[in-house]
């Protein structure tokens, strides 16, 4: 295989149901992220993929479907089941040239890994003074929604965005997928990728085309891909309150955007996209201009990334603010079993009942618990 | 350097192993041993004597080994280094793995292998930084091919097999040396990256210097394997046992591993079995596991007093050359002395170095945070020198007892 990273423009593609190479189509959120390893694995041979049944398999999300077939075993392989030797090989690789993308194959079953993720791939950098490098990412399946058995749901972004050196990204369109993915390949530190498994089904018109053209350029140029790791987008505008959310959570927010708006509310979503770094600037201003926010999020609230964006906001945006920043989280319990978890996970009644609280001077409509019904839940 | 002695023929590194006889993969009965612990010489059919100008080259690094790690003790009890985990005992261990490597090869050292990683050519000092306390890895690991020295046990074996599976899949010649503990072979991490080097078939040797405790834990508690290289046949590799007192019999056994996964044999395991003739580091106290007189029965099989005897006795060895030898290491003591008594201030701010490629805005304001304070503790300094000097206000006139402030 060749090992140098190469300038060539990616050769012409044959990824099998990604469509046309113009013009916008229907995509699931699992080609989106299978598109873009392919044409990172098409960009530049030092890209590899290996973990558990990621091969002729393609994962048993189908994320990697197809891509031994077409770049061969040493580029995309199956290990032995072994999560810490998944990782801990992952950084020899990619201290020795390679661009490792390794898939844990859930949430939970990462946990075997945390040892190498937390003292190797976050801190390699910093141990050697920039020294050693470690552009490798790490794919992981995660959080709730499908009715999961246990060990399936488990939302675990705290424990890598509380560790320094990490990158978190969790995507929440299938734009966003394709971008960060390969955003997340480009760059040259460590990246925890976290996939929303709820959202691997889910489909947008999008133009691939476009998309790609946009990451092409940016590898040829040496930039960053524009949308790429590190801002919030504004997933919708509103003038009266802002929800804060990313990955599983943005899609429930924007529902209870929309059920706000029938009551006369208008809320402004953010969706982070990446949780670090982390877009204060655009959390800011939007919160500025509302005077209110929540912060939404399925992890179990105590100690999690939502009490920190929380903490964030009251901390800049004090003085704009017309009531306490709140949060709508996953209770702290375990994850629970499939039938109990749309009691746990935070729908949009909760989300409104949120908003309701935050110190409004006229509750619309008639007041207290205004609004929805359970059917309005996106779940 | 290339070991061209000690390519054998049969039994683990032989011709025959990885041919499916479980005999192939087992080690010997007995660790392999070429210098008796009088230093005598001894036969082995498998491994050949190392040449002479190897033993000879191997016994200048025992000498200079041994002054660092009692340089380095002394440097501890003068506070010059936080602690260091000696490896007084081992070094033969230490130079026989830097020894059998080439240039392009890798070293995975951990924290006790600080003598490993300067025999492969790394300054002692940049060594040190780690136990000093003014960085953590102070050498760049691309300069001589040897990893950061790994803290987490075991932990390090696996990025050897990723550094080996990269190097495979590149084409490249290189081979990479792992070392861990006796104590490390417990962890999962050894567990995963036997069985990893082994299915992907890449250039690494695991080599685990057994030196009979894990801190207080003595093997038994550890390992009820018939031995530590035992545990290769296991994963399909073979195993290997040799004395880890002798550099003859060290570099042999190691040299014909690493050939062997030069040439496409795949990996291999090799215990050396040796002792930690002090305690784990400056913070322990061996007296609490270890009797006086198991530290006494190693001391006849010292590895330098061995070599040293050999030597002499084939007339390769003199006074003159063993002064020299002496007056090098002494040398190399004094720079380390030297070194070490400047007193290194870190710059704060380089704390929000190399965290990540592009700084996040939140440690762009910590590191505002920390520049501000450094300027007003600075701003106070300046102020008490001026006061000291008389001049409070810094106009470079004496002070005014009539001014305002
Ligand atoms: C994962 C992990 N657990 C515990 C420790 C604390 N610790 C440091 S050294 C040591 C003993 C290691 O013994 P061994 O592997 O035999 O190596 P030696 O120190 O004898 O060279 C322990 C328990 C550690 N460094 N890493």
């Amino acid at each position: 295989m060749a090992a140098t990273p190469t300038d060539t423009p990616p050769q012409a593609r044959e990824i099998a149901d990604a469509g046309s190479e113009s013009g916008p189509e229907t995509l699931t959120f699992a080609k989106a992220l299978n598109a873009a390893l392919a044409d990172e694995m098409a960009a530049d041979p030092t890209v590899v993929v290996f973990g558990e049944d990621v091969g002729p398999l393609g994962g048993v999300f189908r994320i990697t479907d197809g891509l031994t077939a077409r770049f061969g075993t040493d580029r995309c392989f199956d290990t032995p089941l072994a999560e810490s030797g998944i990782m801990g090989m992952a950084v020899g690789m990619a201290m020795n040239g390679l661009r490792p993308v390794v898939e844990m194959q859930f949430d939970a079953f990462a946990y075997p890994a945390f040892e190498q993720v937390v003292s190797h791939v976050a801190k390699m950098s910093n141990r050697t003074k920039g020294k050693v490098k470690l552009p490798l990412v790490i794919r992981i399946p995660y959080a709730g929604g499908i009715g999961g058995v246990e060990h399936h749901s488990d939302s675990s972004e705290a424990y890598y965005a509380h560790t320094p050196g990490l990158t978190v990204v969790a995507p929440a369109t299938v734009a966003d997928a394709y971008t960060l993915l390969r955003d997340a390949i480009r760059l040259k530190d460590p990246v925890v990728f976290l996939e929303p498994k709820k959202l691997y089904w889910s489909k947008e018109t999008v133009d691939l085309a476009v998309l790609r053209r946009a990451a092409d350029e940016a590898l040829r140029t040496g930039r960053q891909v524009p949308g790429g790791i590190g801002t919030a987008a504004v997933a919708r505008t509103g003038t009266d309150a802002t929800l804060v959310a990313y990955g599983p959570s943005v899609s429930t927010a924007l529902a209870a955007a929309a059920a706000a708006e029938a009551e006369g509310r208008s809320l402004e979503v953010i969706d982070l996209r990446s949780i670090v770094p982390y877009d204060d600037a655009a959390v800011d201003a939007s919160v500025r201009r509302t005077g209110r926010a929540v912060v939404i999020s399925e992890a179990p609230g105590f100690a999690s990334v939502a009490s920190e964006i929380v903490a964030r906001i009251q901390e800049r945006c004090f003085h704009s603010l017309a009531a306490p920043v709140l949060r709508v989280t996953g209770f702290d319990v375990p994850y629970p079993a499939p039938k109990l978890e749309h009691w746990f996970l935070p729908g949009v009644d909760r989300i409104l009942d949120a908003v309701d609280e935050l110190q409004w001077e006229e509750p619309p409509g008639s007041g207290a618990g205004a609004g929805t019904s359970a059917s309005e839940d996106p779940r | 350097m290339t070991i061209s002695t000690g390519r054998t023929r049969q039994a683990s590194f032989g011709a025959e192993s990885g041919s499916g006889s479980t005999d192939a993969l087992l080690p010997s009965d007995v660790p392999v041993q070429l210098l008796d612990a009088g230093g005598a010489a001894r036969q082995d059919s498998r491994y050949a004597m190392p040449a002479d100008d190897m033993l000879l080259d191997a016994y200048a690094r025992l000498v200079a080994g041994r002054r660092i790690n009692d340089q380095a003790n002394a440097l501890v009890r003068q506070g010059r280094l936080a602690v260091y985990p000696s490896s007084h005992g081992q070094e033969a261990c230490q130079v026989a793995a830097a020894a059998v490597l080439q240039t392009q090869d890798w070293l995975f050292p951990t924290y006790r292998d600080s003598v490993a990683v300067m025999s492969r050519g790394v300054d002692p000092l940049q060594v040190l930084t780690l136990l000093r306390g003014d960085w953590h890895s102070g050498y760049d690991p691309y300069e001589h091919r040897v990893a950061p020295q790994a803290t987490p046990l075991a932990t390090q074996l696996l990025h050897a097999v990723g550094v080996a599976h990269a190097a495979k899949l590149k084409g490249e010649d290189t081979v990479v040396l792992a070392l861990c503990g006796d104590g490390a072979t417990s962890e999962g991490d050894f567990h995963e990256a036997l069985n990893f080097a082994a299915v992907f078939h890449v250039p690494v040797v695991f080599f685990i210097q057994n030196n009979e405790y894990a801190i207080s834990v003595p093997l038994k508690n550890q390992s009820v394997a018939p031995s530590l290289a035992h545990k290769a046949i296991g994963y399909g590799m073979p195993g290997e046992r040799v004395d880890g007192n002798d550099v003859a019999a060290l570099l042999s056994v190691l040299g014909a591993a690493v050939l062997r996964a030069r040439e496409g044999g795949g990996p291999a395991l090799v215990e050396a079995h040796t002792y930690r003739m002090q305690a784990h580091t400056n913070a322990d106290d061996a007296t609490r596991y270890r009797s006086a007189e198991e530290v006494q029965d190693w001391l006849p099989r010292d590895p330098l007093a061995r070599t040293r005897s050999y030597l002499r006795g084939r007339g390769l060895l003199d006074d003159a050359r063993e002064d020299e030898l002496a007056a090098a290491a002494e040398a190399l003591a004094a720079a380390m002395r030297e070194g070490l008594n400047a007193d290194v201030e870190p710059d704060p701010l380089a704390l929000f170095e190399h965290v990540y490629t592009r700084r996040t805005p939140q440690l762009a304001e910590q590191s505002e945070l920390l520049r501000g304070e450094l300027q007003r503790d600075e701003e106070e300094r300046d102020a008490l020198v001026r006061n000291a000097a008389g001049d409070p206000d810094g106009t470079g006139n004496p002070a005014d007892p009539g001014a305002s402030r």
